[in-house]
This record gives C-alpha cells, structure tokens and sequence, in this order.
C-alpha cells in the first residue's frame, strides 16, 4: 500500500515538473509582456532596462529553475499588471471560484438526478422526450452562448437577475469572502452556475438515464417487484442506490474540471474568480499569474487522481492482488 | 400661529433634506485599472480615471483647452524660465496643505527610475522653490510646450508618500506591493476609498475640493467588464449608468433600445499605414535587389488606391473621419490647407507602371487584431484596394502582445508594410513629428517609431526648430512645412481619424472629450 502510494507520489511529481517545463517554454510564444507594462511613448532604453531587470534576458534553462525554485516555496513572483505578489492576488480569487464551482456542481446534481431518474423509469414519457431534447442543447452549445442567451432573457430583457459581478460580499475570516450570505450575492450566482453548471447537469442526467434502464432490467429488481414491493422502494432504495456508483466517480473528476475550466464562465459574466484573471492574464502576456495558474490546475488534477487511485485500491481488490 | 408656521418651516426644512439623493454613477470599461500609482503607466485609461482624484498644475477643460488647476497662473519670466504660483488652501484627501514641497517631490518621483511617466518633465529642467506656493522651473533651452502633458502629470503628497515608504516608483520587478500602488491620495473631486485591482474601484466626492463642484455625484463605482456582450447588457438593463467602449456594430442597437444613447465623437488618435522606407530590399517582397517602397510613385500609388470612404461607410460604420494629416485636425489649426490624395485606383495602376511595376509585385503586410477598432477588417480591405492594382498583399494579422514585440525596434522592427495609430500625448504637433517624423538609426535612436524608417532632411532640419521656437505662429509655420513635406512625399499613408463610442442612461449628462478621458466633474444624473 505505502509502496503503491510512493510510485504515485513520485509518478505525479514527474507530472508536475512536465507541465511546468511545457507551460514555461510555451509562454516564449504569447508575445512580449513588455509591451503591456510601458506606455507607447516610452524609450527603448527603459524598455531594455525593463526587460533586463524581469530577468527575461537570462536563458530560458536560467528562468525555468528560478521558477521552479519560487514555486516550491509557493512563491510565484510579482503579477507584471498589477504588481502586487500572485499569491496574494490568487487568495482574493479562490473564494468566487469555488463557491461558484461548488454552486454548480449542486446545481448538476440537483437537477441532474432527478430528471435522470425519471427519464430512465418513463422512457416514453412526454417530459422524458423534452429532458433528453433539452440535454442535447447543453451538451452541443458553446458556454458562451448559454451565457450570452440567459443574460439578455433574465438581465437585460425580464430585468430579474444581474448580469455580472457577484454583488455584495461579506468577509469571513482574513481572507475569505462570500456571496453566500446576501440577497444580491445569491442572485448573482444564479445565472454563472446554470451556465457552468448545464454541461455537467446533462452529463449526470444522461448517465443516469442509462445506468437506470440497465438496473431495471437485472434480475434482482425483477425480484423485488415479484416480492411485492412498492414502486417506490423498488426505483429509489434498490434501483438508484446502484446506479450511483458512476455517477459519484464522474462528478468528483468534474468537479476538478468545473474548477479549472470556469474561466469562459467567468469572462462572461465578468465574475471575479481565478478564471477572469487567466484569461487577462494570457491577454496581457501577464507571465506570472500564467504559469502560475497553470502550475495549480495541474496540482489540482495531479491530486484528484491521486486521490481517486488510491481510492481504486481500496475499493477494488483485485488491485492489490498479484501486485508487489 | 407663529408656532405652527415655524413647526411647517421645520417639515419644509426636513423635506427638503431628504429629498437630495445620494447619487451613485455605476460605470464600466473593458480594461482594468491596474494600479492607483499614477506614475506606473502611460496610458490612456489608467491615466484618465486617476486624474478624477490626482490633479496636476494644469489641466484640460470640456474642448481641450488648459486651465489653471494647482497652479492659479503661471508666466515665463524669461524663454528658460517659467514661474507658477500655486493655489492657496488646497487639501489633499487625507487633510494635509498642498504646497511647492509637493510639486517639487513630484518633479523628482515622475521622473525617477521606474516612472513611465518620465516625458513629463526632462531630465535637465530645474526646479526652484521660490516661497510656499511660488515655484520656477529653470530650463536648459527655450520650450513653449512645457506644460502641455501636465494635466496628467498628477501632484502626490510628499508627506503622505514618503511615510508609507512609497517614494520609489512602483516597478514591475518589486516583490513587495507598493502602499501607493494600492492607494491614492489626491487633490482631485473624488477620493478612493476602496480599489481592488480588476475588480472593483470605489470613489467618494472630496468635500473639501478647491473648485466648486458642477457634478452632482456622491459615489462612483467603477467594475472592469472584458466582454463586448456583457458590458453593454448591463447597460441596457439598467446596472450600469455608462459603459465604454461599445463597438462600433452596436452603436445602432444602443441607440435604439429605450432609455440608453450611443454618445459618440471623433478621438484624437490617428490611424495610418507605414512602409519600409530604409531597407534596400524589402524583407517580405518578390522584389529582389530593390525596395519598391523607396519610390515615392509606389507609395502614392497605395494611398490612391485605398478607397478611404467605403472603409469609414462599411468598416467603421461612419465612426471615423478620413485624414490627410498624421494629426487630428482638432489638433491643428491650419488642418483645412490639407485634403487626402483623392482615391483613384487608374492613376494608381499608371503610377505603378511609371515607376516599373506594371503587373505590381506582392508584399507582407502586419496588423494587429485586438489593439485598434476593426484593425483586422481594415487591414483586410486595404490588402483586397491594393489587390486590384496589382499589389499581392500577404497579410499577417497577430494580437498585440506579438505585433508590436516584433515591429517596434526591440524586434528590429521586423516589418515591410505596417499599420499603427497614434495619439499626442501632448496634444501637440511636435510629438508626432518627433516620434513618427524624423530619422533614425537601426537602433531607434532619433525618432522611434518611425518603423518604416524615412528620413528627410529638410523634416529633420525643422524638427529641431519647432522644439525651440516659442512665436507660435513661425512655429505653427514650421509644422505645417513638415506636413506639407510628409504629405507631398506620401512619407506615410494615414487613413483616419477613430470614433469613439460610449453607451450612456438618459439619465445621465456628461462630456466626451476627444481624448476618452472620463472625468466624473462633468457629470450630472437626474
């Protein structure tokens, strides 16, 4: 178990210096991030000394290790637009990430399971046509769009719910703060989860859909009926409860993904999480907050992995069978 | 009865109290404000939303003009030397007395390592405190322009700055954050209260301002949106009182969408083309062993054959104003002695053929994607113009943070057919002219952002003068020279002067400047 863990370990740790290596050398190619810094009218000298005392001018294997050395120590240097440390500009943004990543994924789940359920166990149903009709739409349009379309329904048209930003805020803690706790924050939550959050939601629903149709047809629940039992019982306590194994294992990974990936979300509605600040990052050739960002989103996925391998071992024991 | 009369006196008095509206203005732009030093960058934005709480010695009124502002008058008491006296009983935010002491740390700060602003002031002007609100700067030559950029070159306050241990300018290389980049203390009409960077900026009315206030604002809130869609949805649905910039597809829709109006207006900034005027061979041309762009036949025959017109009527929507000048004619006052080559595209094919090119050559032509309004789709109907005389345009088009890496002089300026635009920081002919005009070595030492690399003596003669010479109308006599030769040799092709375009409530009054500044002291909400 110990030695299984360790290979992980050192495996991930091999991960992380790739992407590290592949982040670095593809920001060569983003452009010049002196250029954003200054002015037009500034002198080429000042651009020079600029460009000299960034330590862009050392060679890349210098500016690599120097990275790398900072990132060890969770040190990611200084955001070239906003000069303020990236670490500290990061603790700012975590908290409007997750609690809209977190919002959604309920929001999937919520919405998700039931419809599934239903979808599954009344197949010819009207509602289940328009489920799996509506479900096409989240899967096949862009994010953007969604965004886009539920802006000028519910902002611009009905007038009920804001278009951007998180509303108002209240601090817990030093350095945690939450829309969760005013009216205006939890409207503004609204609109991002659904947009983030419909992929996922369609995801849930049609692989409930299909686990439910599978289950219903094994033998075990045929015997369940035979022994009399309600509907009820039959579709929620034996039917769903097996069907829930994939879906759990699924939502966990997405989980990471609604994380890294809300960044579209976030630029759409001009929510102030880590994403906005990639993606102005990427724009203003922000090298920093870039590689930074991407240093964690690898953490992130490295680590879920990591989690759900060794979760794999514990549930499955044919892993640990014929394994030195 | 005398009671009674006075107990109404009293409801009237607390009616009318409570009738006076904490007015909020919400406002948003697509960038963000990235620091509140008001040393740390030389653009546009930053500069523009700073000065509603940072003032300068001067500053510009409603058309442009320079008032007094910290400085109540000023005079040259000889050519090199320039007094101003500066206003009495002026605060800052936090309180403290506004006195020579500050303009004279200011002097030294703006122009200290790290500053982008350094062109405020030379390095060789000196500066002598005469007594508390009396100062001289001493210059090293005769400059009539020396305080035409100071309306952004804003006063900090010694005190203030020096105790939070902020005198060094913010520089993208330090690891601490610096106290003034993340707050401001200003003279200025609003004071920031809180600023997080690409978030959210909050400014409240300065009671204690000098000048009487003509806006009725008590609170402006400032929020970055990026997307085009967002932004102009929360305008329409009321959240925000003014958004900027709208692009130009959807001034109509702003227009006619009740209770919102586009404002628009021409900018200074001047669009243009350049070409490679100094290379002997062209470095993306099938013109080998010769530059075609050498001769001045060729490059009339590009600016006759761009068909200025359809590209303000299809492209800009009519939110541009074709230029024959490298300078907005607000800018210039004997502009109307000039008008464009007219578009001719037969005398452009007989000038091509003139010049040796009768079946034209091909050429790379860079442009930018994300930097200028509708930069891509003009440069792609310019390359489609040259294409029907002849002239086989390769275009590349690349974002920002890449074009200008590789055609300003870092990159070695490493382009044969370019576009820019170009905006007067000074608001003043000689900064186009010094920049754009005259020569300049492999380098860039002259004149830097003459990409394309002319050089004319005559110009470079001229250039010199007009620094030096304060009778404006010999001066003004001299740069209309330089344009007359810039104009005649087609040393550059310009193309227009940009609109600008802002969406704006009814409800709300305000001024657009030429220059998109935006300043809150102009606005009134009902």
């Amino acid at each position: 178990m110990i030695l299984f863990a360790a290979r992980r370990l050192f495996q991930a740790l091999i991960v992380m210096l790739v992407v590290s290596f592949l982040a670095f050398t593809m920001f060569r190619f983003v452009g010049d991030p002196i250029n954003q810094m200054v002015g037009i009218e500034t002198s080429l000298e000042d651009r020079a000394a600029l460009r000299e005392s960034l330590g862009l001018n050392d060679p890349m294997p210098l500016q690599f290790a120097r990275f790398v050395a900072g990132a060890l120590r969770f040190d990611f240097g200084t955001s070239y637009q906003f000069r303020q440390p990236v670490a500290d500009l990061f603790a700012k943004r975590i908290p409007a990430t997750l609690e809209l990543s977190l919002t959604s994924a309920l929001f999937a789940l919520v919405i998700g399971v039931p419809m599934g359920i239903h979808a599954g166990l009344k197949r010819e149903s009207a509602l289940s046509k328009l489920f799996m009709s509506l479900s096409l739409v989240g899967i096949s349009l862009p994010t953007f769009f969604i965004g886009i379309l539920l802006i000028f329904l519910f902002s611009v048209t009905l007038q009920w719910l804001p278009s951007f930003g998180r509303g108002d805020t209240v601090q817990i803690g030093s350095w945690w703060t939450t829309g969760f706790l005013t009216v205006s924050g939890l409207k503004a939550l609204i609109l991002p989860s659904i947009t983030l959050g419909l992929y996922q939601m369609t995801l849930i629903m049609r692989l409930i859909r299909a686990e439910m149709m599978e289950v219903i047809r094994s033998d075990y629940i045929k015997f369940a009926r035979a022994r009399g039992l309600p509907d009820r019982i039959v579709h929620f306590r034996h039917a769903l409860k097996n069907t829930l194994v994939p879906v759990v294992t699924i939502t966990g990974l997405q989980l990471g993904s609604i994380v890294a990936f809300a960044t579209i979300t976030e630029t759409v509605f001009q929510w102030p999480g880590m994403g906005l600040l990639f993606l102005h990052a990427v724009q203003n050739v922000d090298i920093p907050i870039m590689s930074a960002y991407l240093m964690l989103t690898a953490l992130l996925f490295v680590t879920i992995n990591f989690i759900v391998d060794l979760l794999y071992f514990l549930i499955d024991p044919r892993l640990r069978v014929g394994r030195p | 009865m005398f009671r009674t009369s006075l107990i109404a006196a009293a409801f009237v008095l607390v009616g009318a109290s409570t009738a006076v509206r904490a007015e909020t203005l919400k406002y948003a732009f697509q960038g963000t404000l990235n620091t509140l030093d008001p040393y740390t960058l030389n653009e546009t934005f930053t500069v523009s939303t700073l000065g509603n709480t940072y003032e300068g010695l001067v500053r510009r009124g409603e058309d442009l003009s320079i008032e007094p502002a910290l400085a109540e008058s000023w005079e040259m008491l000889e050519p090199t030397r320039w007094r101003f006296h500066l206003r009495e009983g002026v605060k800052f935010h936090n309180g403290n007395d506004f006195t020579a002491e500050d303009v004279a740390f200011s002097v030294d700060r703006v122009r200290s390592e790290g500053s982008d602003l350094a062109t405020r002031i030379d390095d060789d002007v000196k500066v002598e405190i005469v007594d508390d609100h009396t100062i001289d700067f001493v210059l090293p030559a005769p400059n009539p322009i020396l305080h035409y950029e100071w309306d952004t070159f804003y006063i900090m306050d010694k005190e203030w700055t020096t105790e939070h241990d902020a005198v060094k300018v913010t520089s993208a290389s330090d690891t601490a954050p610096n106290y003034a980049s993340l707050n401001a203390n200003g003279t200025g009409p609003f004071a920031i209260t809180s600023h997080e960077a690409g978030v959210k900026t909050v400014f409240e009315k300065h009671e204690g301002w000098w000048d009487t206030p003509t806006h009725n604002l008590d609170t402006v809130e400032f929020t970055p949106i990026a997307s085009d869609a967002t932004r102009i949805a929360a305008l329409f649905s009321g959240e925000m009182d003014m958004v900027y910039p709208i692009p130009v597809q959807d001034i109509r829709r702003v227009n006619t969408n009740l209770g919102t109006v586009a404002l628009t207006g021409p900018e200074l900034r001047t669009m243009f083309f350049g070409l490679d005027q100094r290379r002997d061979e062209l470095l993306y041309s099938d013109v080998k062993g010769k530059n075609p762009f050498k001769d001045v036949r060729v490059r009339k025959a590009i600016y006759q054959a761009i068909d200025i017109e359809g590209i303000s009527k299809k492209i800009m929507r009519d939110l541009s104003t074709p230029s024959a000048l490298m300078i907005s004619p607000l800018l210039f006052s004997r502009a109307d002695e000039f008008s464009r080559h007219p578009y001719d595209p037969e005398a452009a094919k007989a000038l091509l053929a003139e010049a040796g090119y009768p079946d034209g050559f091909s050429v790379g032509m860079d442009c930018p994607n994300d930097r200028y309004v509708n930069d891509e789709a003009i440069c792609q109907a310019v390359a489609a113009m040259l294409a029907r005389i002849g002239i086989k345009v390769d275009l590349d088009a690349q974002p920002k943070a890449k074009y200008f890496a590789s055609i300003l002089a870092p990159g070695g300026y490493d382009t044969s057919f370019y576009m820019l635009g170009w905006t007067p920081g000074s608001l003043d002919s000689w900064n186009p002219i010094s920049n754009l005009m005259d020569c300049r070595d492999d380098d860039g030492k002259g004149s830097p952002f003459n990409i394309g690399g002319f050089c004319d003596e005559r110009i470079h003669e001229l250039t010199e003068k007009v620094l030096r010479e304060t009778d404006t109308d010999k001066r003004t006599d001299m740069i209309a020279e330089i344009y007359r030769i810039a104009h005649d040799n087609v040393y550059y092709v310009p193309l227009h002067q940009q609109g600008l375009a802002w969406g704006v409530r009814d409800t709300i009054e305000l001024v657009q400047r030429a220059d998109n500044h935006f300043k809150f002291r102009f606005v009134t909400k009902n």
